[in-house]
């Protein structure tokens, strides 16, 4: 199958608190919840995005940071943006009856397609939201319906104050779960691996890189052997455990090696 | 049956990782060691730090792919931490190099003398960036000055400039490196195209233009092996839309020795070097081919 660009309209935008808006579009593409698209703003740029809603209307959580995300946050209903994909492997949800979900800043935006593909399987999910601040928290109103849903804030602004993989460690010391889901910083998530190895439970994370060509050629993206745009973005805790470059290494614009983690 | 000779490096096959592709950092060719290439090449190391185009700059086409990545390169000073030593690898690896000015070519291809790499690719055909490239391709003369040039610095390091088929001159540059010390010589490079979205009226990569590759380009690769077989005594490392064994049994027809695999890597996943391989052994068997190396040229006789 060929992924050329398709011309797709902005059917509804949902600003989702100071720093994210969610954009709906007039599309629906067939994929799994954690896979990504290419999102192209003509004679801007193109970004990877992992959508927030799969449904007849596919939609993406964007936060503001830079100059593409900016011009993002201009576009109004009516307006066009081209999108290609899906994109590499998403979550594995087959077989899973009690989930836990992790979120982290913007990375709660796919865990929250993630969470409407189990629910399909009727699968019990327990989510916490982590956050710097309460300003930061997304989707808290729909997950609190849908979800069994614990907040936690770095600054104790809502919730417990308390880093995510902490409540983590402290639900499964009481709880059991088929699947342990994250999206979020990598730092967070390596500590969410950290405790996932060490109780035992399988765990699923959904990593980021910079990304030039998404079809696996130009190897911008590399964790390891590992390209994240085609057998990532979402790995399991049995490769993770095997990769030094996890949490740790990652390639610049220019293809430039940074460590960022120990 | 697969094993030949390039430049008297033996290689277990004649199938090679070509420029640009996976060639980013150890890890990205290591895989394609794993995956049974017979040769591998880095991305083309630049003089200094150059974050490359924005995207899109690499967009599936209905016959192929147009890519205008722009030579990302974090410059050859900074390619310690990744490139230790390009020996280490249990196949040749090839280091491809570029640069804005003959003087850029010639510190670059110093520097990674160094490294050891088993051949120094001369990337003098680039369509994708301004300053850098194909301007060194389209000129018989410029290419042969930069080739003697690098020549002087790269001690017994075997030279290939990567040729552009965007060009008229495509022998006479060939020719040119030749008699000015090149020891095999690579084509094609990407074939100069654009893309237009219809609905959004723009060209859809950031750069506007790009190079095509993939199955679209393999008739204009076979026609310049070709020519270029005709013109040289040098070896050929012959690519353009190779996806199958039986796409690299007719560019080695053509002319070339081994045979180089970028695009198809989208196609047919990493694993693309073993699998053609397989192809054409089985080709080979079932015409009573001893030796790939018999083939070179044969559509010639």
């Amino acid at each position: 199958m060929s992924k050329e660009i398709e011309m797709v309209t902005i059917t509804k935008i949902v600003k989702e608190n100071d720093s994210h808006k969610t954009f709906y579009f007039n599309k629906k593409i067939e994929m799994n919840a954690g896979q990504f698209i290419m999102a192209w703003l003509p004679e801007v740029d193109e970004k990877p995005f992992s959508p927030s809603a799969l449904g007849k209307q596919l939609g993406i959580t964007v936060q503001k940071r830079g100059d593409f995300t900016s011009k993002m946050f201009e576009l109004k209903k009516g307006d066009q943006i081209g999108i290609r994909g899906p994109f590499g492997h998403g979550f594995e949800t087959k077989g899973i009856k009690k989930a836990i979900i992790i979120g982290g800043g913007c990375g709660t935006g796919p865990l929250r397609a993630l969470t409407q593909q189990l629910q399909k399987n009727k699968t019990k999910i327990d989510f916490i939201i982590g956050a710097r601040k309460k300003e930061f928290l997304l989707f808290e109103n729909e997950l609190k319906k849908t979800t069994n849903l614990y907040i936690t804030t770095d600054d104790g602004s809502k919730g417990e104050k308390k880093y995510p993989h902490i409540l983590l460690q402290e639900l499964l010391e009481k709880k059991d779960y088929d699947m342990v889901y994250c999206c979020g910083p990598e730092i967070m998530m390596k500590m969410v691996l950290g405790v996932c190895l060490t109780k035992k439970v399988k765990c699923q994370l959904s990593l980021e890189r910079h990304m030039k060509c998404a079809m696996g050629l130009c190897a911008q993206c590399m964790v390891g052997k590992h390209r994240v745009c085609v057998e990532g973005p979402v790995f399991d805790s049995e490769k993770l455990k095997k990769l030094k470059e996890f949490g740790r290494v990652s390639y610049d614009e220019a293809g430039k090696k940074e460590i960022f983690g120990k | 049956m697969l094993k030949t000779d390039f430049l008297g490096l033996k290689l277990k096959n004649p199938t090679v990782l070509a420029s640009g592709i996976m060639g980013m950092n150890e890890n990205s060719l290591q895989r394609c060691v794993d995956a049974g290439a017979g040769m591998v090449t880095t991305k083309s190391i630049g003089p200094e730090y150059r974050t490359g185009h924005k995207n899109p700059s690499v967009i599936e086409l209905e016959h192929g792919f147009l890519n205008a990545v722009g030579l990302p390169t974090p410059g050859y000073k900074e390619t310690n931490e990744e490139w230790k030593e390009l020996k280490k690898f249990s196949v040749p690896v090839i280091a491809s190099i570029y640069g804005g000015t003959i003087n850029e070519f010639v510190k670059v291809a110093e520097f990674i003398t160094e490294k050891k790499p088993a051949i120094i690719e001369l990337n003098i055909s680039c369509p994708n960036s301004d300053k850098h490239g194909m301007l060194f391709g389209t000129e018989p003369k410029i290419a042969g000055e930069v080739v003697a040039e690098v020549k002087k610095v790269t001690k017994k390091i075997p030279i290939m400039p990567k040729l552009t088929p965007n060009t008229h001159l495509l022998k006479q540059v060939a020719k040119e490196c030749e008699a000015q010390g090149a020891n095999a010589i690579s084509a094609i490079n990407t074939v100069a195209g654009m893309k237009i979205n219809i609905e959004a009226r723009k060209p859809i990569l950031s750069f506007k233009k790009g190079g095509y590759s993939g199955p679209a380009i393999k008739p204009i690769a076979v026609k310049a092996i070709y020519d270029l077989y005709e013109e040289l005594e040098i070896p050929i490392l012959g690519m353009g839309g190779v996806t199958t064994g039986k796409d690299a049994i007719e560019l080695i027809q053509a002319g070339a020795t081994t045979i180089g695999i970028g695009t198809g890597v989208y196609y047919r996943e990493v694993e693309i070097f073993e699998k053609v391989c397989n192809e054409i052994k089985q080709w080979m068997k079932q015409n009573k081919v001893k030796k790939i190396s018999e083939l070179i040229g044969v559509a010639h006789e």
